[in-house]
């Protein structure tokens, strides 16, 4: 062949036929900031018209590109700027309505998600956030494409208490108005440590506030495909591994890297960053733990678990990195127990633990995510596990993030099944003896110190 | 701009034949074709092509080319060449 080589061609045809390799989403980062009005009804059509002129071609252009490349494109989405930064004068029931004016756009849009009912209060919360916090349960039980994500933490600010306290109560009421599905507005709403302004996954994407007026992301996935290699690869050195990790990474991201680039063009909007991601589905064949089977353990949550997943997280980096202009987001490898069948199973065979998930998160993106506990655990030590995961992130200058499902009515051992991409969650065990006094002090945890490091 | 056409399943007579007449009748140049048959009955072919003078669009053209699979019962894929460059050169 001219240029290509039959190996070569028959090697992406086979990623992309056998081995589930999609681009997982193209999302479009839309600034809201000139949408700011001291009139409730006159700020809703405003956000609505700005949303709907900007991404009116997102799902077309999307499927064009699908088409032209022969490259599934699983997602179209939208993120905006948070919308606690321009409600300004909004009260809390103004916020529902600003919420229910998102979801009509997504809705007009045929988009599968919006994101950025948000709000940064790291170090503290302003009244037009507290007002928009408050009604986060009420906002996502009433709409169904809307996501939410507060980011309560970061390394340079430290730990802010009161807003874990806040969403602590946030969490447990979303699960109760949507308990007739599950509790699934848990599933739309993300607790962050270091939250990243440019990510383009979903429930924590949000358009950050040093972003551009309009922003193509895309994510890329392939859990799929750097299994497979691993498996071809047989009994390699732990060096081998990684460079096969990287290799494979490299070719993932060049395909999101084209995609961006692509339509960035066709939209005429600028392009922002590729998230290189191991994003995994319930898909048979594309699951994350399956990755760390084929390297080589017996079940996912067995030792040395941390240790083969910090090794990927790695690698995928190092290999994606090369393959962009520009990287961002979350970019590493997702451990979303609901959404991968390897985890599933992993929790049903008692092989992974809230505990070990929680030490995985300390080498991988992104923390505790789509797990679901007991509806019964109480409020305080949904907090403790927000604390602890967010720690790891404020501790280790990365993002984390806690994205929990207190099932209602529902028990350890019990299933709850959402469908679609977000899978069905086993409940899992968790220590329910109480941290509550320590969370009620309240306040904050200080930043840590960047020094004296051991 | 140039795309690859790849067809891989079960050999037949005449694979080649139909892709290539349907390609004649849209118009579309082709520069370059590799054909093997593996273990005596895995048929896998790549073929890169000029859509230049292309008298339908690219997602018609497509189309087309899927409706040969579905009647060969092969999988027939028609893809942008930038999707293997991208991937495979640096």
């Amino acid at each position: 062949m001219a240029l290509l080589n039959t190996h070569e061609v028959l090697e992406t045809i086979n990623m992309i036929k056998d081995e589930n390799l999609d681009i997982r989403t193209i999302t479009m980062g839309v600034s809201l900031f000139d949408c700011v009005s001291d009139d409730e009804d006159k700020l809703c059509g405003n956000v609505y018209e700005k949303i709907v002129s900007s991404a009116r071609d997102l799902v077309s252009c999307g499927e064009d590109i699908e088409k032209t490349y022969g490259i599934p494109i699983i997602n179209k989405r939208v993120s905006v700027t948070p919308v606690s930064l321009i409600g300004g004068h909004l009260s809390a029931d103004g916020y529902i309505k600003l919420a229910k004016t998102l979801d009509r756009a997504a809705n007009a849009l045929s988009i599968n998600f919006i994101g950025g009912f948000s709000a940064l209060v790291q170090k503290g919360m302003s009244d037009s956030a507290r007002r928009m916090i408050s009604v986060i349960p009420e906002a996502l039980s009433e709409t169904g494409l809307v996501c939410s994500s507060v980011n309560v933490a970061s390394t340079k600010a430290g730990v802010n208490m009161d807003a874990i306290i806040e969403m602590g109560g946030a969490i447990k009421r979303a699960a109760y108005l949507t308990k007739d599905k599950n509790s699934i507005a848990c599933a739309k709403l993300v607790v962050f440590a270091n939250v990243p302004e440019d990510n383009p996954f979903m429930a924590g994407a949000f358009h950050g506030m040093g972003e551009p007026e309009r922003v193509i992301n895309v994510g890329v996935s392939g859990p799929g495909v750097v299994a497979a290699a691993i498996d071809r690869a047989g009994d390699c050195s732990l060096l081998e591994l990684a460079e096969i990790i990287k290799k494979t990474s490299f070719k993932i991201t060049r395909m999101g890297q084209l995609v961006a680039r692509e339509a960035s063009q066709r939209l005429g909007v600028p392009f922002g960053i590729v998230d290189l991601s191991l994003a995994p589905t319930p898909a048979v064949g594309d699951s994350v733990a399956h990755i760390l089977e084929n390297m080589g353990l017996e079940q996912t949550g067995c030792p040395g678990t941390t240790a083969a997943l910090a090794m990927l997280n790695d690698a995928v980096k190092k290999g994606g990195v090369m393959a962009s202009s520009s990287v961002g987001g979350l970019s590493g490898a997702f451990i979303p127990v609901s959404e991968d069948a390897g985890m599933i199973d992993a929790v049903k065979a008692g092989s992974l633990t809230l505990e070990k998930l929680e030490a995985m998160t300390a080498v991988c993106s992104v923390g505790i995510d789509m797990v679901a506990v007991p509806g019964d655990v109480s409020e305080a030590v949904i907090c403790g596990l927000i604390a602890d995961e967010i720690s790891i992130g404020v501790a280790n200058t990365k993002t984390t993030a806690v994205r929990v499902i207190p099932a209602y009515g529902k028990r350890a051992g019990d299933e709850i099944d959402f469908g679609g991409l977000l899978g069905s969650a086993p409940i899992m065990k968790i220590n329910t003896i109480s941290p509550r006094r320590f969370i009620e002090r309240g306040g904050r945890i200080p930043a840590p110190i960047h020094s004296l490091k051991n | 701009m140039k795309a690859v056409i790849t067809v891989t399943g079960r050999d037949t007579t005449g694979i080649i034949a139909r892709v290539s007449t349907e390609c004649a009748k849209s118009g579309v140049n082709i520069l370059d074709i590799s054909q093997s048959v593996m273990q005596g009955e895995f048929f896998a072919m790549t073929m890169l092509v000029d859509m230049k003078n292309a008298s339908l669009s690219f997602p018609e053209f497509v189309d087309r080319m899927n409706a040969i699979g579905g009647e060969l019962g092969l999988d027939v894929r028609t893809m942008h060449e930038d999707i293997f460059n991208s991937m495979h050169k640096i």
